[in-house]
């Protein structure tokens, strides 16, 4: 069934072309900063920009800043909002329990194909820009971490992994809401608006210092720490807190999704 | 194939079905009759476990529903609320998703399954098409094929020619009875009189949640004792059958309390013209129309929709 959901989302345009955007959002910026040469000034605009504009190769890290705090949520929640709310309106989730695949099957099957998506859009996102950092602002063999300390190639390369890997991560709480929502209403548009409107919620929270209090629990709360893996050493304690806040939405908010979506009554 | 005991599913404070008990036998071609909204596609969704009853036993090839349904649904093709197919994948590729889905269809079959399946509803060459570009038909007899790929035992079929022009329908209703005489059992829930007339032989009639009636189609039908007699000598036969004669509508009179044979026997000896003689059966739509309570005003759109049920419906046969 797993494999049966993947081929599903890899013969969808809206996959790709999803993708295609993603990525094609990045290089525009590129593109402009390598016309005008217009760096934002250290501390403003998305993170590493600046220095871009010095080492292409750290571009890749640059692009994931780009694409995170809107692009990528939007598409993962359109994606995970469709999961099951599409089946249902286009009225083939019916076909498809009385067939009959197990309604625990359909949803990991349709969890694992969010997660194909995301890893596939976040390291196409990576891999084009580059491409597009190095063929525009050429590379150098030794960039500088944000702590001032050189880093090699290879050494580059690895942290642009794991930021891969951590940005994915984070991504997984959007989409478990956004598949919560999913088994919940037929309307795929209202699962993934849900889900941005609880990511919008929490990123106003995030920037309120009345919220404080519940600010460390916030789904946004450490997105932007990815950050922390351009420090030398490697700043651990925000990373480490981010991937188990999400790992606590995603048990939890799953959760809820298969208890709803097992005793829901299909109807549509 | 189905049993159910006192079956009942609430929507909110809504009784969508109402304590049925329904039974369908191995080898049935099972008309399950109801208004829109009487509660016909409820009670489907419920035997095929994406609806849970409310209260109520039920059972699906002899299993229980929903906890067996597991072992079941393989065997059963089902026709739900319409058809439904990925828009952007041609038939064949929604054919193959769909088997490919749940276990139990050997991949090594697929694809003469899948073809056996187009050529069966007779999609064969359109099967590469993708299905937004399908017509209303089209679509119908993909989900047909979706239904009949794994040859099941049972096969549960919610308005099987919706969208089929005639002679789609004579098609399907041939190839339905030709699987029923293959040992299929069938199962077919539907408004359209006419279309449970010419293809079922026990009907189901639910009203409002309740199964109202549930017998033979045969024994329903059954002569009402009365003869329909149709002669040119109207006024000499009002006389001599004397006082038998129930209606009167232009040479078309209503005897009772003679059978045909031996009213042929005193016309003829009376000298007077027959035209034809028919025993008196109720139409399935008087049948239907007696248990469903003429008054109600979903009984009212569905008569509407069925068409007049002697002869011009949609879908009869010549």
């Amino acid at each position: 069934m797993i494999r049966v959901e993947i081929r599903k989302l890899m013969r969808r345009p809206r996959t790709w072309i999803s993708i295609f955007l993603l990525c094609l959002l990045p290089a525009i910026v590129a593109i402009l900063l390598r016309v005008t040469h217009l760096g934002p000034r250290p501390g403003e605009g998305p993170a590493f920009l600046s220095a871009v504009l010095a080492n292409g190769a750290l571009f890749p890290a640059a692009a994931l800043g780009i694409v995170l705090p809107l692009f990528l949520p939007v598409a993962v929640a359109v994606i995970a909002g469709d999961a099951v709310a599409g089946e249902a309106s286009a009225g083939t989730l019916r076909y498809l329990l009385a067939r009959p695949v197990g309604r625990t099957r359909l949803l990991v099957a349709k969890l694992a194909s969010v997660l194909v998506f995301l890893l596939l859009s976040v390291s196409a996102v990576a891999v084009t820009a580059y491409f597009v950092g190095t063929g525009l602002f050429g590379s150098e063999p030794v960039a500088t971490s944000l702590s001032g300390e050189p880093l090699s190639t290879s050494e580059v390369i690895r942290r642009t992994a794991l930021v891969v890997l951590y940005i994915a991560w984070s991504m997984i709480g959007v989409a478990s809401v956004a598949l919560l929502l999913s088994t919940i209403t037929d309307s795929s548009l209202g699962a993934a608006l849900g889900a941005l409107a609880v990511l919008v919620l929490s990123q106003v929270l995030v920037t309120l210092d009345a919220a404080g209090a519940v600010k460390p629990y916030l789904p946004t709360r450490y997105w932007l720490s990815w950050v922390d893996l351009f420090r030398d050493p490697i700043l651990w304690s925000d990373i480490e807190r981010g991937v188990l806040v999400q790992g606590v939405y995603v048990v939890v908010l799953l959760g809820v999704a298969w208890a709803n979506f097992m005793t829901k009554d299909v109807t549509s | 194939m189905i049993v159910t005991h006192g079956l009942s599913k609430k929507f909110g404070s809504v009784l969508a079905v109402d304590g049925i008990d329904l039974d369908v036998r191995a080898g049935d071609r099972y008309g399950f009759l109801g208004p829109n909204g009487s509660g016909k596609t409820t009670t489907v969704r419920v035997l095929l476990g994406l609806i849970f009853a409310t209260s109520g036993t039920a059972e699906v090839m002899g299993q229980p529903v929903p906890r067996g349904l597991k072992s079941a649904l393989p065997q059963i093709g089902a026709l739900i609320e319409g058809p439904a197919a990925y828009p952007h994948l041609s038939g064949r590729a929604n054919l193959e998703l769909i088997d490919s889905s749940a276990p139990g269809g050997s991949r090594g079959t697929r694809r003469t399954r899948i073809d056996a399946a187009l050529e069966q509803v007779g999609l064969a060459s359109a099967g590469r098409k993708p299905t937004k570009a399908y017509s209303l038909g089209m679509r119908q007899r993909l989900g047909l094929a979706a239904a009949l790929l794994r040859q099941p035992q049972l096969l549960v079929l919610d308005e099987p020619t919706n969208g089929l022009d005639p002679q789609g329908i004579r098609e399907v209703r041939d190839l339905l009875i030709t699987m029923n005489a293959a040992g299929t059992t069938l199962f077919v829930s539907s408004h359209l009189l006419a279309e449970v007339k010419q293809m079922c032989m026990r009907v189901g009639i639910l009203d409002r949640g309740r199964l109202v009636l549930q017998d033979e189609l045969e024994t329903l039908r059954a002569p009402t004792g009365r003869v329909v007699l149709r002669t040119p000598d109207v006024a000499a036969a009002v006389t001599l059958l004397d006082g038998r004669v129930e209606q009167r509508e232009g040479d078309r009179l209503v005897v009772a309390g003679l059978a045909p044979e031996d009213l042929v026997a005193r016309l003829v000896g009376g000298g007077l013209r027959v035209h034809e003689v028919v025993a008196e059966r109720p139409t399935l739509e008087e049948v239907v129309l007696s248990v469903t309570g003429a008054g109600s005003d979903r009984v009212d759109s569905a008569r509407g929709q069925a068409g007049p049920d002697s002869g011009s419906g949609p879908g009869v046969a010549p």
